[in-house]
């Protein structure tokens, strides 16, 4: 039985609702319903009124090659950082769970990347990954220019890539541990007594019953590999080289604060908006058919 | 069919010794049901037989062969749980054929097995369902025709009738012991439960504080208790036990305010011991009959067939089960009769049983 609250008087459960209600009026909808005009209208740079284009900021964002190169790099960069950080953190999770060596320290120290600023450990992985003098300038000396993040696309991508994922494995790590820990021991020793290994009780009893988990946290790493993004890329990569690492969020925030089209990238804000709603709900109603929830 | 050896096997975690050297034989295809309260160990032991836990000392060996560093899998061991432990995202078909899944049978040899346990236990109409959707005693049947369907050596039952309500847990019982009928499969049952080890088992193993109290068949448990603690663990109530020391030609009891006068056959003076009397021994007669200790009534607890009655014998609680229809008021007189055949003597030191009492004056005098 669930318990719930209830107030004798109407008006005093809206007065507890109002707080709440006015942060998400003025955090939220507001700003996405100046969004939404800004996208119709044609702002002056130096202020001086909106003039209403319809949808023509629309017609010439999404008729521009760089805007497609953009949502093309963010769905690389969505896909591979979801992949790698969800993969990374299970099979860490599923280690831990069977009380390696270890799995005490990983269990604390996991967690911690969630908590580093995305700047912060940009900053940090810029370093590291350095062509002339990170950890990988020792593949430079092999193979001299092989890597550098500064000239090639590719090798950029794999930058944040890697930095985005370091973040979230933390995160998806403590949301599997909790979801391996919540499958009655019992069910693997059940499964041990008839007859199944480690590697197919992995895949015949644990992972299914940890799909809700795993749903979760593919919902949760796109959505966030769509916004979290920016402060690594700004700080890693500034978008380039030749706006190889220029991800949807980058480009809203390039495009209005330095391009100073304001319009422009309030449109590109709505699109991300809707993509990621779109995503969100392809993910419901095509993924979540195959999740078991006990 | 498989015999089942355990040689002074120990279970220690750290520095936390649970099991201390316990020896049993298990026969090829005997019921052996393994007895004794909570942390007692009986459950480590029984998971130690199923390769669920390690052996800290000694050896097992099912079939003669020795199964120590063996998988669950390796010993032919089929285990139900206490919760059932059913996969909880497979239906109740893939439940009991999940093992032959895994060995590798083919689909349709499979699906004739399940069919084959599934009328065994009348699952037939319920193999389509999820665990979630069945009631507490189909579950417990599935767990069953999960262990069945492997034609395992040796079934192992890890308290599988605790989690259902008392009517279902009696007819389980006898479905338990009908399978074991028809299959005669080695088995080790573990309860708490006194009243299903004494119906389940061929031999009965009770066990306390990591040691095996006492090995026989439920009569023997029940007639001849090995020590005090078998002797008030097994029956329901509880043997009465009351403290004595041994005096020149008897026993004087409950700090000496009454008598028994019986050979007390090579025990010195002065030695404590502990007389135990099972509730169902002991006659109600009139206050004041000779041979007969005079009581006090406490309390009477009807069960319908019969009554307990409670009643203070100089402070010490002492317990009367009678099917006889007398109905004492509580606080009037009752005389206690015992026959000398019916006590049991225990050391007050070790708790072990004593021998060497010979009732040689039938009733006790006061």
């Amino acid at each position: 039985m669930e318990k719930r609250v209830t107030f004798g008087s109407w008006t005093i459960g809206i007065l507890f609702a109002v707080p709440q209600l006015l942060l998400i009026f003025t955090f939220f909808y507001w700003p996405a319903g100046q969004a939404v005009y800004w996208s119709l209208t044609l702002q002056q740079p130096w202020g001086g009124g909106n003039v209403w284009v319809g949808l023509d900021n629309f017609r010439s964002i999404l008729s521009n090659a760089d805007y497609w190169n953009s949502i093309t790099a963010s769905l690389v960069f969505a896909a591979i950082s979801t992949g790698l950080a969800m993969f990374v953190a299970l099979v860490l999770a599923a280690l831990t769970d069977r009380q390696l060596a270890g799995s005490r320290f990983y269990r604390v120290v996991l967690i911690w990347p969630y908590g580093i600023a995305a700047p912060a450990l940009a900053l940090a992985f810029r370093f590291i990954l350095a062509p002339e003098a990170g950890f990988l300038s020792v593949i430079n000396r092999m193979w001299p220019g092989i890597w550098d993040p500064g000239l090639d696309g590719a090798d950029a991508m794999a930058s944040i890539i890697v930095a985005f994922s370091w973040k979230y494995v933390g995160y998806n790590f403590i949301f599997f541990l909790a979801a391996f820990q919540a499958i009655p021991r019992s069910l693997i020793e059940a499964a041990a007594m008839d007859g199944s290994g480690v590697v197919r009780r992995f895949w015949d009893i644990q992972f299914p019953l940890i799909t809700p988990t795993i749903f979760f946290l593919l919902v949760i790493n796109i959505t966030e590999s769509f916004q979290d993004s920016f402060g690594i890329v700004d700080i890693m990569t500034s978008g380039g080289p030749a706006n190889a690492t220029n991800l949807m969020v980058y480009k809203i925030y390039s495009d209005g604060f330095k391009g100073l089209d304001f319009s422009g990238a309030a449109a590109q804000s709505i699109i991300l908006m809707v993509l990621i709603i779109v995503l969100t709900i392809f993910q419901f109603r095509f993924i979540e058919r195959r999740v078991h929830y006990q | 069919m498989a015999s089942i050896t355990i040689r002074d096997v120990k279970k220690s975690y750290a520095k936390l010794q649970i099991v201390h050297g316990v020896d049993l034989d298990i026969a090829s295809g005997e019921f052996v049901v393994i007895l004794g309260p909570s942390g007692c160990g009986k459950s480590t032991l029984l998971r130690m037989i199923a390769g669920l836990e390690e052996i800290s000392g000694g050896e097992i060996a099912i079939d003669g062969t020795v199964v120590n560093k063996l998988e669950p899998r390796e010993r032919g061991c089929a285990m139900v749980f206490q919760n059932y432990a059913l996969y909880p995202h497979m239906s109740v078909a893939q439940n009991i054929g999940y093992s032959l899944k895994v060995a590798g049978v083919p689909a349709a040899e499979r699906q004739l097995r399940v069919q084959a346990v599934a009328r065994t236990l009348e699952l037939e109409h319920l193999l389509d369902r999820k665990p979630m959707a069945l009631s507490g005693g189909q579950r417990q049947r599935v767990a069953m025709g999960r262990a069945m369907i492997r034609e395992p050596k040796v079934f192992l039952f890890d308290e599988p009738l605790s989690n259902l309500d008392a009517k279902l847990r009696v007819q389980m019982r006898s479905e338990i012991r009908k399978l074991h009928r028809r299959l005669n499969a080695t088995s080790v049952f573990v309860t708490h439960d006194q009243v299903e080890a004494m119906t389940l088992a061929d031999r009965l193993v009770v066990m306390n504080g990591g040691r095996v109290e006492q090995v026989g068949t439920p009569a023997q448990i029940y007639s001849r208790p090995a020590s005090r603690f078998v002797a008030t663990f097994v029956g329901a109530p509880a043997m009465n036990i009351l403290e004595g020391t041994v005096d020149l030609d008897g026993l004087s009891l409950l700090g000496g305010s009454r008598r028994l006068a019986m050979a007390r056959a090579g025990l010195p003076v002065g030695t404590k011991v502990a007389m135990g009397i099972r509730p169902e021994a002991v006659r109600l007669v009139a206050p004041g009959t000779a041979g007969a200790l005079d009581a006090t009534v406490d309390l009477v607890e009807e069960l319908g067939a019969g009554r307990v009655i409670y009643v203070d014998l100089d402070g010490a609680s002492f317990s009367v089960m009678t099917s006889e229809a007398v109905h004492p008021e509580p606080g009037s007189a009752v005389g206690l009769k015992i026959s000398p055949e019916d006590m049991h003597f225990f050391s007050s030191d070790t708790g072990t049983r004593l021998e060497v009492f010979k009732a040689s004056v039938p009733e006790p005098a006061l």
